[in-house]
Order: structure tokens, then C-alpha cells, then sequence
């Protein structure tokens, strides 16, 4: 068992040096279970396969010989029916066991994080004493060892919510609300990427994820709890000004200075964030102004329009304010 | 004395080759015989096969590297959309229709199946239907909501017509289906050669029967979901709507008791022609047919318990979970018992070589594995990471293509000596087994390592990021592999083979019954229907092919130049009738093609000629009913040879129309049941199903309505007796009574959300009422027809007081009719007022 998943592994790291995606590199305690359990199944499916075919090989080549019928019964039932019900039986007992760990919900007081999808981006909401919240996007940092409660729904669609590093899949459905929980077992950063076809863009609907220790968790929660800082310097102020007056602000949450857009994502931090455009292009100046310029070429479909009839500076403005909202 | 009988023979085959006759010229078209629809059939589902594998190449070229933009988001989500849709509804269904089709009554040792006309009816829907759907593509107007058509995605957020053609133009597909699927039942249980007990029915026909069964069930609750759907798009109606009480929950619940046994459906005919064919290879009957038919009817059944492995991360309870993860796991078990019967099989015998084993023992090492992938994914906790993942389009290219391609080429390269009268070549076959072989291994074997690296399926692009370019290109370059195999394949089909003599007769020494066919075969099939008293009468009857041959068995003759076949009894097939089948006719290309134009138009919306085509379809079927079927013979009795006399007119559970009227109105119900299905489903998730503020039908109206109903189909029965007494007046009295009642019952179910003003629009319950009174009230005015229908055959003398098979059929669906009513009043009244 662990030459085969040495080897695996190896061929692995030969067509992905990055494991930020992978289910075969666990980092949470549903993920970690699930690992395991596919590598024994497939273990035990290389062998039962090899099993068939040398037998299939064997019956074609072999020599038709006088052959008794009790041999071959004993094949068929032997073989067909005795062998397969005693496998499913031990699979049955050994795979569904674990099953009421991984559908359980996080112990009373645990973290809670509330996620629901959209067209084609993730809204994030967490807990801030009682019955308040902070709103983020895109972006999810969990403390280690520490059990979390997400809460899953959706606004439009069908999504489904998938960190393969930390645990499996759960669907987010228009009406419900959804649950997932799982213990991350070891720091860094992992991501996600929506595993329901949602419409044209399905494809660019991913998320970051970071595994930290409580202390730099709570750290970066209390700063992403804060207000953005207001611009402080003439260029930031022109970004930010071109920011409210072009009307992002009807759309885009950026405490501290309007809380009046809901759509899209808030933008309070976004600075801080690794990604922009849920998960697809890195976070710099650069980017950020692409996406102003180019929003549908990036991701086709999306409800923000291009910011193209700006002109170049304020675009520019605009991309470098928003890089500084750290 | 030989001579004489030499020339009574040849006289026998001149009457025979009038009355099979192929017409000539563009009335070729309008032949209805089971070989030429077979072979449409077949070529036509080829064709679409072809197609949708050039839209799974453009899949692979745009995902051959990272980041590509070869296809845009848009084309690629219709492109994977209509490769799923094409190769399920357009390709793998059609084309066991379509072997069936063609080679069912050869193995049955029939002329034709019962119903010809129907077959042709199916293939040319099946055709108008493919081509209005495979076009849309070409007008960038193409679904794009995933073969699998989730709401709400495909209800408020896919404005175009694309889904409506996905709803409308498969429903419209789906229904030939059915009708096909009737037509084999029917066939397999009714027009069996004298002696084919149901012990020695040939595997092939066992596999087809459990398979035609579960289309019956399967299909249904698709059909009703794509109602449902469409009513949404169309109307406005809130089923899939979470914001007014519906759910799109329902709609995966109806498409995956669908969708699961669909698997098996396309699954099973395969294994089916593995199952004829090895026996022939190893040259031993097959080792353990009654376990063979009882796995094969085992899978039918379980694969209706298994839909809930789809739905596995939608959040269920973990009860469900576990249930559904250990039924999906015991399915390995019949199918292991099948597979083990073949190498039992070919362990006992020769095992000679030649392609089509090649095929079949390459297609069951690859299948295998796409089996047991399947295991693992039948567990839940694995299920969470790998569902809808790469993994998945690795698990089941390997079970759809190893368990139903390769044996479907096995087939083709089997039949071919049958079905084109030559051999394909065998050094072409072999370059063609091992280029798709190795291609599709290599196509879909990284797959399942790319999933599990974290890649979900239908995505038109990723980044380099995610870590699977790599594996990737490797898919691209095996794709391509692939589909070299397939030209090659395609190649020896069609390469021009004037100069190639025809094949010996029965070239690979089977013992099954269709090698008992002439090389070219004639267009009669078979000379004389034998009485068969082995699953291998080539191999186990002496004498068999000669006296086939000479006309010693039954209807070596037809006297009346009429197409004829047997029809005998449904477990021990002893003769019962000599069936008269129409021949060819322009009438069925009428009725497609306004039965497509319904659907056509009602997917643009196009209200008026959608109702004034569907009209022009109604009429067209009359008149196909009207001068096709039930004709009144001109004796009563006539001599089928061996000395066997047999009626020609049958009524009753001994007539095939009989049958499919009842086969028909069981997938009927099946909608109707789904339907039903709904209605509990959301008092189910809702705290107050009906909620406060919607209005119920009342009480009075539906139980009148159902009332109605039921007295009507009393009313029918008793027609029925009153025809039998020869009372004429009576007769046309009571059933004139039987109409009134008919449509007032179906007036009475609209009358009750019409009093009380239920707004299908405002809430989920309101809209589910009305679907189900609707559907109650059109079949109810539909029964109307019928009954119109009896009274003007008998005014038209086509039916008399022997002759009754119109009034008995009726009297047949006005029971289900019954049924459906009361079930209607007693969910829509009696519900509401329980709870």
C-alpha cells in the first residue's frame, strides 16, 4: 500500500508541483479520511482488477479440456456472486463507518462561517458577537486544529462548495441552507473552485483559502472587521472619488466610506486579499486594473460592466486606491 | 414428385417476394419493413455518434492546455452540452432501438414486429427530433444547461430557446422511444416462433424485454419533469422556484429516476449482444442462462432503487446516504454473475479467434474498471471529493464506453455479414481495435488523477495552477487517438465494397436463429417460421437450415399476398393468430412531421401553430388507425402450414394491439404517478403544504370529475357487451352517454380551480394542482375521441359484434382513466381535507 501510493504520488508531483487543489493532499480531518479510504479502494480495485483479466486472459487462451460442471458453477458463484457480496460487504462496513463523522455538525461554539454563492463569486460572512457580521469575499482563513461550521446557501444557481485539501463537496441550493464541517489539520494555503455547472463562466467561480494559527487569525480578523482607512494621499484620493462617482459604489461595499451596494462583492479589504475575480487573477495594481478595463473579456458574462470609458488614469486611479485597501 | 414440389415452392416465393416487396424508386421511403427502419435506424444513430464525438475532439482541443480560448465560455458550454445530450438520447438509446429493430424478428424467427408502421413513425420523429436539436448548435442556439438541466439555472438564468429545445425536442425523441419500447415488448412477447417456450427465448430478446420494461418506467418521470420545466419557462409556473414554494430538488429527484436506470438502459442491450456473441466464438451454448436473465432482470430492478448516488452532496441526512451507498454497491453483484457466466462460457469452450472477441474481451477488461470505479464512488464519503469532479467523466466514459461501445463494435462486426451481406474487413477491425483501445485509455485514464488533483467537471478553462495541464494534453493526444480508430472504423463501413463477395451463409458457425438467414437475406426474412425447440436450433435441431429452407414449418406461403406473421401465446408461445402487417405507407412521415411541428413550434412559442399542428397530428394518427389497423379479414380462419389452423382477427389480451395499449397507458401512469410524486414531495420539505394563503380546489368539483370519469369507462365496458349482442342502438347510446360523460368529467376537474381562482403563478401548490388537473382533463377528453372513434368504426362497418378490437382497447384505457381520476380527486379534494 504505501509503495503504490509512494508511486502515485510521485507520478503526481511530476504533472502538478502545485498541490493547492488536491484531494490527495489532505490538510483537514474529512479530507484527510477520505484520502486514506482511496487509497485502500484503490489498492483493492488495482487487484481485483488485475484478478479479472489474467482469469479473462486464461479462460480465452486455455485449451478447451473436458471440464466438469460443478467447476464452472462453483466459477460462476464462486466468482460472480460469493466474491463480489463479500468485498461489497467489508467496503460497505469499512466506508460507510466514517460516514457519520464527516456529515456531523462542529461542536456548539465552534467557529461559524456562512458562504453563499452567486454568479460567479463567493460571499463570506463571519460571526461578530452577536447577531452581527462581517461581510469579505472570496477569501476564507480558518485557525488550525479548530473545528468550523460552514453555513452554505446560494443566491441565483446551483453551486456547490469544494475545498478538496480540507473536505469534500456540498451543493449550495437556491431555498437551503446547506452544512459543512471539518477540523483543517495543518496551516497554509489552500483553495477551492465551485464543482456545480453554474452558466458561462462556472469555470472562474474559485476561492483562497488559508489554514493559520489562532493568533494570526485573530489578528487578521480584527482587521478585516475595521473600516477601510480613508485615502490619505492626492493620487489615492483620486482613485477614490473616481471610485464614487463612476458608481461602483452602488454595487460594492467599501466600509467606511458606503455601505450601500449589496450585489457585488465587498471590497472593504481587497487589498489584502490574494486574488481578485474570485480566485482567477493574481492581486496587484496590474490586475486590478485589467479587471476594470476588461471585466467581460476576463470572465464572460459577469454582471459588472467594463469600466472602459473611463479614462486610462482614472481607471488607473481607481486600481491602485483599491490595491491599498490593505 | 420433386419437381412438382420445386414448383409449388417457387411459386410460394413469388407470392412471398410480392407481397414483402420493397417499393421502388422515392416510395423506397415509404416502406415500413423492420429491415429497412432497422437500418435507417442504425446509420441515423451512427451519424449522431459521429457528431457528438467531433464535439467531445473541440472539448479536448480547447482543454489541451491551459488558459486556451480556441472556444469561447459560450460555445463550449453548448458543445459539452449536446455531446452528453447527442450521445445519451440521440446515440446510445436509438441505436439498441435501432439493432433491435432490425435484428429482433430474425432472431425471433419473425417476419416483421407487430407494429411496423410504428417503427417507422418512431425512426422518423427520432430523425426530425435529432436534427432540430443537433442544429440549434449551428445557430449558436444550442442548450447549454448541461444534459442534465438543473434548475434554476436552466429556468430564469438561460433566457435563450436553447433549453426549450432541450425540453421540448427530447420529449418529443423520448416519446419515440417509448413507442419503440412498446413495440419490442410487444414483439418479444407476442410474435415468438412456435415453441420458444420462455425458457428458450434467446438472450439477446431477455436483455431487450428488461430493457424496453425499464424504458417504460424510466422515461415517464423525465417526461414529466420536462413538463414541469417547460411550464416554468413558459408560464411562469413556480415548480423549481424556492422563492414561491417550490424546490429545484424535484427536478434532480425525477431526472435521476431517470437518469440511473438510463445507465443500465444503454448498458444492458451490450452485454446483451456479448451474450450472443461469445457462445458462437467459444462454440458452447452460454453457461448459466437462467442466472445470465436473472441478473439482467436484478439490475433492472435495482438500478430504480440507486437514483439518490447522484444527489449524494446536496446535503441529505446520512441515513439516506448510507441506504443509497449500499444499494448502489449490491448492484456489482448481478453484474459480476453476468460477467462470470462469460468466462465461464469461454473457460468451457474453443474460443476462436476473430474481431468481434477481440471487441468483447476488450470491451469487458475496460468495463471493469469503469465497474469498479463505480464501487467506489457508490460510497459516499469518497463520493463527497469525487462527485463532479474529472474523476466522474473518467468513471464513466470507462463503464459507457467499455460496457456499450466496444461491444456495439463487437456487433458491427458480428451483424455485419447479416445486416450488408459482407464481411468488414479484419485487418481493419484489429487497426481499429487497438487504436481505440489504447486511445480511449489514454484519453481517460488521467482523468481520474486530474479530478482527484481537484478539477471539476465542465469547466471550459483552467489555469496552470490547478496542476493538470499536464494530464491534460495527455487526454488531448489520446482523444485523437481515439478518434482515428473511429475513422478507420468508419472507413471499412463505407468503403466501397462492389467487388467483395458476399458472405458464406452463417460465416461464424453460430447456433443462434438469424444465421439461419439467406446471404443476401430476401426480403420476406425468414422462408418458413420454424417451431424451435432449442436456445440453439442451428447447433441442436438436425436437419434445421434445410427444412427452414423448403418451407416445413409454418406460413412458408402467403396465399393472400398480405404480409404475415405469427403471433402465439405470451409464456409457451403456442400459435394463437396469423397476423396481418400493413406495408408501406406515406402516413407515418404525416404524422412525424406534425407531431414535430408541435414540438418545434411550441418551442418558439409559436402558439397557434403549435395547436393547429398538433391538431394536424391528431388527425393524420386517425386516419393511420383508421385504414392500418384492425382490419376485418376476409375468412375468419386460414391454414399456417403443419396443419394448423389460426384465426386471423384477434381481440383481448391474445392481440398485440391489445398489449400495447396496456404497455402504453403503464408508461402513461408512470407520468401521471411522478406527477403525484411532486405534489408529495413539497408537502414533504414545506412546513404548510397547501399554505395558508392559497385557496384548494374544493371537494365538490373533483370528486364529480372523478366520478364522471369512472362512470364513463363503466359506460365503455358496457358498450363494449352491448357491441358483443350485436344492439346496435343501444350500443351507440350508451357510448354517446359514455362521451358526454367524458368531457363533462373533464370539464368538472377544470371547474374547480376555476371557481376558486388559483393563481398557477402565485404558489407552487397552486400550480401543481392545476398540472395535475390538466392532465387528468385532457386525457379524459382524449378518452372522448376514442369513444367517437368506436362509434364511426362501427357506422363504418370496420367493426362488428365479433370483430371488437377498437371498443375492447378503449374500454383498456378507459380503466386507466379511471384510475388517474380518482387518484386526482382523491390527492387534490381528499388531501387537503385529511391533513
Amino acid at each position: 500500500m504505501k509503495q503504490l501510493k509512494a508511486e502515485f504520488l510521485f507520478l503526481c508531483t511530476l504533472v502538478s508541483c502545485n498541490g493547492q487543489y488536491s484531494a490527495l493532499n489532505p490538510a483537514g480531518s474529512s479530507a484527510k479520511i477520505i484520502a486514506d479510504m482511496f487509497w485502500w479502494l484503490f489498492g483493492i480495485a488495482i487487484l481485483i482488477w488485475i484478478l479479472f483479466v489474467v482469469l479473462e486472459f486464461y479462460t480465452v487462451l486455455v485449451r478447451p479440456g473436458p471440464h466438469k460442471l460443478n467447476r464452472t458453477r462453483f466459477l460462476v458463484i464462486g466468482g460472480g456472486a460469493l466474491f463480489p457480496v463479500i468485498v461489497i460487504s467489508i467496503s460497505i462496513y469499512f466506508s460507510l463507518s466514517p460516514l457519520p463523522v464527516l456529515v456531523k455538525a462542529a461542536p456548539e461554539g465552534s467557529l461559524t462561517v456562512k458562504v453563499s454563492g452567486a454568479q460567479w463569486w463567493w460571499r463570506v460572512k463571519y460571526p461578530l458577537g452577536k447577531e452581527q457580521e462581517v461581510e469579505l469575499a472570496n477569501e476564507i482563513w480558518l485557525p488550525v486544529n479548530e473545528p468550523v461550521q460552514f453555513f452554505l446557501s446560494s443566491e441565483d444557481v446551483i453551486h456547490s462548495f469544494w475545498i478538496p485539501s480540507l473536505a469534500g463537496k456540498i451543493d449550495m441550493i437556491p431555498g437551503r441552507t446547506t452544512k459543512l464541517s471539518f477540523t483543517p489539520t495543518k496551516t497554509g494555503h489552500y483553495r477551492g473552485a465551485c464543482a456545480e455547472y453554474c452558466g458561462t463562466s462556472h469555470a472562474l467561480m474559485h476561492l483562497d483559502v488559508k489554514v493559520v494559527e489562532r493568533k494570526v487569525f485573530n489578528e487578521w480578523l480584527e482587521k478585516q472587521k475595521q473600516p477601510a482607512a480613508r485615502a490619505a494621499t492626492p493620487r489615492s484620493q483620486t482613485g477614490e472619488k473616481a471610485f464614487v462617482t463612476s458608481g461602483c459604489i452602488s454595487c460594492h461595499t467599501v466600509r467606511g466610506l458606503s455601505t450601500m451596494g449589496q450585489v457585488g462583492p465587498d471590497l472593504t479589504h481587497i487589498g489584502s486579499r490574494h486574488r481578485i475575480g474570485a480566485g482567477i487573477l493574481k492581486n496587484n495594481t496590474a490586475s486590478l486594473h485589467r479587471w476594470i478595463r476588461e471585466t467581460g473579456i476576463i470572465k464572460p458574462e459577469v454582471k459588472m460592466p467594463a469600466f472602459d470609458m473611463l479614462p486610462v488614469d482614472e481607471q488607473k486611479a481607481i486600481s491602485e486606491w483599491m490595491e491599498g485597501l490593505k | 414428385m420433386e419437381e412438382v414440389k420445386d414448383r409449388i415452392r417457387q411459386e410460394e416465393e413469388k407470392r412471398l417476394n410480392k407481397a414483402w416487396r420493397v417499393p421502388s424508386g422515392w416510395r423506397y421511403w415509404s416502406e415500413v419493413n423492420n429491415s429497412e427502419v432497422g437500418m435507417w435506424y442504425t446509420v441515423t444513430s451512427l451519424a449522431f455518434f459521429f457528431f457528438a464525438g467531433v464535439l467531445a475532439l473541440l472539448i479536448r482541443v480547447q482543454l489541451a492546455v491551459p488558459d486556451n480560448n480556441f472556444l469561447t465560455a459560450e460555445q463550449y458550454n453548448q458543445i459539452f452540452t449536446m455531446h452528453g445530450t447527442v450521445m445519451m438520447f440521440l446515440f446510445a438509446i436509438p441505436i439498441f432501438e435501432a439493432i433491435s429493430i432490425l435484428l429482433l424478428p430474425q432472431m425471433l424467427g419473425a417476419r416483421d414486429l407487430p407494429f411496423p408502421r410504428l417503427s417507422a413513425y418512431g425512426y422518423w420523429c427520432f430523425l426530425l427530433g435529432g436534427i432540430f436539436v443537433c442544429g440549434s448548435l449551428f445557430f449558436g442556439a444550442a442548450p447549454k444547461g448541461g444534459w442534465f438541466m438543473y434548475p434554476p439555472l436552466t429556468t430564469s438564468y438561460q433566457p435563450g430557446v436553447g433549453a426549450d429545445i432541450w425540453l421540448l425536442g427530447l420529449t418529443f425523441i423520448e416519446i419515440a422511444s417509448i413507442a419503440a419500447s412498446v413495440e419490442l415488448i410487444v414483439g418479444i412477447l407476442k410474435c415468438r416462433p412456435p415453441g420458444m417456450r420462455i425458457n428458450l427465448i434467446p438472450i439477446y430478446a431477455w436483455y431487450i424485454l428488461v430493457v424496453a420494461i425499464m424504458i417504460l418506467f424510466a422515461f415517464p418521470p423525465l417526461i414529466a419533469g420536462d413538463i414541469l420545466l417547460e411550464m416554468e419557462r413558459a408560464f411562469n409556473w413556480p415548480f423549481f422556484d424556492a422563492s414561491r414554494g417550490g424546490d429545484p430538488l424535484l427536478w434532480q429527484h425525477l431526472f435521476w429516476i431517470f437518469g440511473h436506470p438510463e445507465v443500465y438502459i444503454i448498458f444492458l442491450p451490450s452485454i446483451a449482444l456479448l451474450a450472443t456473441i461469445i457462445p458462437t466464438f467459444a462454440r458452447v451454448p452460454l453457461i448459466g442462462y437462467s442466472w445470465v436473465v436473472l441478473s439482467a432482470v436484478g439490475t433492472g430492478f435495482l438500478s430504480f432503487g440507486l437514483w439518490v448516488h447522484h444527489m449524494f452532496t446536496t446535503g441529505l441526512p446520512g441515513i439516506s446516504l448510507g441506504i443509497f451507498s449500499a444499494a448502489s454497491q449490491a448492484v456489482a453483484i448481478p453484474t459480476g454473475v453476468q460477467l462470470f457466466c462469460f468466462l465461464a462460457t469461454l473457460l468451457i469452450g474453443r474460443s476462436v479467434k476473430a474481431v468481434p472477441m477481440l471487441f468483447a474481451i476488450g470491451g469487458l477488461a475496460t468495463f471493469v474498471i469503469g465497474g469498479l470505479t463505480g464501487v467506489m464512488l457508490a460510497i459516499a464519503p469518497f463520493n463527497f471529493q469525487a462527485h463532479d469532479s474529472f474523476f466522474i467523466v473518467g468513471h464513466l466514459h470507462y463503464v459507457l464506453i467499455g460496457g456499450s461501445v466496444f461491444p456495439i463494435l463487437a456487433g458491427i462486426y458480428y451483424y455485419a455479414p447479416i445486416i450488408i451481406g459482407k464481411k468488414l474487413s479484419d485487418k481493419l477491425g484489429k487497426i481499429c481495435f487497438w487504436l481505440v483501445l489504447i486511445g480511449f485509455n489514454v484519453t481517460f485514464f488521467p482523468m481520474h488523477a486530474s479530478g482527484l488533483l481537484g478539477m471539476p467537471r465542465r469547466i471550459y478553462t483552467y489555469s496552470d495552477d490547478m496542476g493538470v495541464s499536464t494530464l491534460n494534453l495527455i487526454s488531448s493526444i489520446g482523444a485523437f487517438i481515439l478518434g482515428t480508430g473511429f475513422l478507420v472504423l468508419l472507413w471499412d463501413l463505407l468503403r466501397p465494397k462492389g467487388k467483395l463477395s458476399y458472405s458464406e451463409r452463417n460465416p461464424w458457425k453460430a447456433g443462434t436463429l438469424e444465421w439461419s438467414m439467406k446471404i443476401p437475406d430476401r426480403m420476406w426474412g425468414i422462408r418458413s417460421i420454424p417451431m424451435i425447440k432449442s436456445r440453439y436450433p442451428l447447433w441442436e435441431q438436425p436437419n434445421f437450415i434445410h427444412d427452414v429452407d423448403n418451407g416445413h414449418f409454418y406460413l412458408p406461403d402467403a396465399a393472400e399476398v398480405m404480409r404475415e406473421t405469427l403471433v402465439t401465446s405470451t409464456l409457451d408461445a403456442k400459435p394463437v393468430q396469423c397476423l396481418r402487417v400493413p406495408g408501406p405507407t406515406f402516413i407515418t412521415h404525416l404524422a412525424a412531421l406534425f407531431s414535430g411541428g408541435f414540438f418545434i413550434f411550441a418551442t418558439y412559442h409559436w402558439w397557434v401553430a403549435t395547436t393547429i399542428s398538433g391538431i394536424l397530428a391528431m388527425a393524420t394518427i386517425i386516419y393511420w388507425l383508421w385504414t392500418g389497423s384492425a382490419w376485418i379479414p376476409e375468412k375468419e380462419e386460414k391454414d399456417v402450414g403443419l396443419g394448423v389452423t389460426l384465426p386471423i382477427y384477434q381481440s383481448g389480451p391474445h392481440a398485440v394491439g391489445w398489449w400495447a395499449m396496456f404497455i402504453t397507458m403503464l408508461a402513461d401512469l408512470t407520468a401521471f404517478i411522478s406527477l403525484i410524486f411532486g405534489y408529495f414531495f413539497y408537502w414533504t420539505i414545506q412546513q404548510n403544504f397547501p399554505p395558508e394563503d392559497s385557496v384548494g380546489p374544493g371537494i365538490f368539483w373533483p370528486v364529480t370529475g372523478a366520478l364522471l370519469i369512472s362512470l364513463s369507462w363503466l359506460l365503455t365496458k358496457l358498450a363494449k357487451k352491448l357491441n358483443n349482442q350485436d344492439k346496435a342502438i343501444l350500443f351507440y347510446g350508451i357510448l354517446l352517454l359514455a362521451v358526454f360523460c367524458s368531457l363533462a368529467g373533464a370539464l368538472a376537474f377544470l371547474a374547480g380551480p376555476l371557481k376558486y381562482q388559483m393563481d398557477p403563478t402565485h404558489h407552487v401548490y397552486e400550480a401543481t394542482v392545476w398540472i395535475l388537473v390538466i392532465w387528468t382533463a385532457l386525457h379524459a377528453a382524449l378518452g372522448a375521441l376514442m369513444q367517437l372513434y368506436c362509434m364511426a368504426r362501427r357506422l363504418g362497418k370496420k367493426m362488428t359484434a365479433k370483430y371488437d378490437a377498437d371498443i375492447t382497447n378503449v374500454s383498456l384505457y378507459e380503466s386507466f382513466i379511471a384510475i388517474t381520476g380518482l387518484i386526482t380527486a382523491m390527492v387534490i379534494a381528499g388531501f387537503p381535507a385529511a391533513s
